[in-house]
């Protein structure tokens, strides 16, 4: 597949690597040994996701370690907001409409797929448009769609509320749960127990926002961010950005996916996004709590469009089940592994917590692919200058 | 969530309603790419442009430049190694020779 095979090239992967260790090597001799490992946070979910499918962190030497952060919206949305959802959807006259991803998130009652189960209409799109397309086949039903995800799948979700006003359709709303991710950047660095050393920029995010959004954490938190494409050579090339600044002492906003990241962003996009949605004061993140100006919500211009104005909505905020640690996780606190459910009580077939159900959640992308035993390869090896770990050499 | 894969616009559907038919991997699809045109740069003149695709819309145009710029920098990156390498392996055969020369 053009554009995305170049990009996983393994003879490139192992080069880059023996880049990183050479890079971590200079690091450690310049400050006379690192007292604790450099931590760079992966915002992302599609990036956490890459990490554990292609073993990245494997391939890394063990003074570089990938802190996971809050970019995926299935995962930080609270439980309250999945009753919200059932509830919704098993009202008679709704087709409720959802992205895949959402389907198995345990709410405090059920998820939408055993609400589906139980006879609600719930139906799975690609796209919110097909949504619409739902809403002018069936004109005698109420066609909510499930609006989840940051500034890459707002303007989609605004462009099809745009259609909806233009097309004059009665019968359509979004129940709207987009997250900003600026003010959650802003919430994780003023955190003061603060340890990362550098960020993995979000990249379909950044398409949409741009770049220079990202300069405060540069200029004013003096962190080093890159923004990261998704295939392994990706990654892998951001991480190294990310280092190469360390070991420079500079920070500054890279941008390592060109091809698809525009400085300025995608203009068009933004302007939907401004037409339709204005912030709301406050937002509830699971694990990190609420965060100021992190939520958006329909403008009263559209309010016909507005599911939580069209029908009743509880919005109760609810605690996570007691065992669940998915919080901790979120904030970086423990490992996946180290939570008392993960792979147990917790597994992606049974998800107690939202890590376990998206396949960009820390805790089911290591549950699938980091499960195995890599203290053998993640020691620390000696890097003489040309040589690569035995691990990351080519097999004769 | 943010999903998006590289496809090519193959022809413009209705230019009205900012449709187009984009083939991602062998599979065909109509795609709306409104966030994609403007005034300077009309549907019509998008056909057999690269763009990235997330849940039906085409949210930026994959710039092809960019891409072989980056492979180009991902190559020195593997070039400065392969020279160490060489180095290395040439320490390597001095040494054997030095062993072999001993009695």
């Amino acid at each position: 597949m053009k554009y995305v095979d170049e990009f996983r090239d393994p003879d490139r992967a192992r080069a880059l690597t023996l880049e990183i260790h050479r890079l971590v090597e200079r690091i450690d001799r310049t400050r006379g040994g690192l007292e604790r490992p450099l931590q760079i946070m992966e915002v992302c979910g599609g990036h956490t996701h890459a990490i554990f499918r292609y073993g990245i962190h494997q391939m890394l030497p063990p003074e570089v370690e990938f802190v996971h952060g809050p970019g995926c919206p299935v995962c930080v949305l609270p439980m309250g907001r999945v009753d919200d959802c059932v509830a919704l959807a098993e009202r008679p006259e709704v087709i409720f409409t959802t992205f895949g991803d959402a389907m198995r998130v345990p709410g405090s009652r059920m998820s939408l797929l055993k609400a589906k189960a139980d006879g609600a209409d719930v139906r799975l799109v690609y796209s919110p448009l097909d949504a619409l397309a739902i809403a002018r086949a069936n004109p005698h039903r109420e066609v909510i769609f499930f609006g989840l995800g940051f500034e890459t799948t707002m303007p989609s979700t605004a462009m099809t509320v745009l259609q909806a006003h233009a097309g004059r359709i009665k019968n359509f709303s979004l129940f709207c749960n987009h997250i900003t991710i600026i003010p959650t950047l802003k919430a994780i660095l003023d955190s003061p127990d603060l340890r990362l050393d550098g960020f993995l920029g979000p990249g379909h995010v950044s398409m949409v926002i741009g770049t220079r959004v990202y300069r405060f954490i540069a200029e004013q938190y003096r962190r080093p961010i890159t923004v990261a494409g998704f295939e392994p050579l990706d990654v892998l090339h951001s991480v190294f950005m990310v280092l190469r600044q360390i070991a420079e002492g500079r920070c500054e906003v890279e941008n390592q996916y060109a091809r698809i990241v525009p400085e300025d962003g995608n203009a068009q996009a933004l302007s939907a996004i401004q037409q339709v949605f204005e912030p709301r004061e406050f937002f509830e993140w699971r694990g990190l709590g609420s965060i100021e100006r992190s939520g958006v919500r329909i403008r009263d211009m559209f309010a016909a469009f507005d599911a939580e104005r069209k029908f009743p909505v509880a919005n109760v905020q609810l605690a996570d089940p007691q065992a669940c640690q998915c919080g901790e996780v979120l904030k970086g606190v423990i490992k996946p592994h180290q939570c008392k459910v993960f792979g147990t009580a917790c597994t992606p077939d049974r998800p107690l917590g939202a890590l376990m159900v998206s396949s960009e959640g820390a805790c089911a992308a290591h549950y699938r692919y980091a499960r195995i035993d890599t203290s053998a390869l993640t020691r620390r090896v000696a890097v003489h200058p040309g040589s690569a770990p035995a691990a990351l050499r080519a097999p004769a | 969530m943010c999903l998006g894969i590289p496809g090519q616009i193959i022809a413009v559907h209705d230019s009205v309603n900012n449709l187009a038919l984009v083939e991602v991997s062998g599979v065909r699809r109509l795609i709306n790419i409104a966030f994609i045109v403007d005034e300077d740069l009309p549907p019509a003149a998008c056909v057999g442009a690269w763009v990235l695709v997330h849940v039906g819309f085409a949210m930026s145009r994959l710039d092809e430049a960019e891409a072989m710029h980056t492979l180009a920098l991902l190559r020195e990156l593997g070039e400065l190694d392969e020279v160490g390498e060489a180095d290395d392996l040439q320490i390597a055969i001095n040494a054997l020779s030095v062993r072999g020369s001993t009695p």
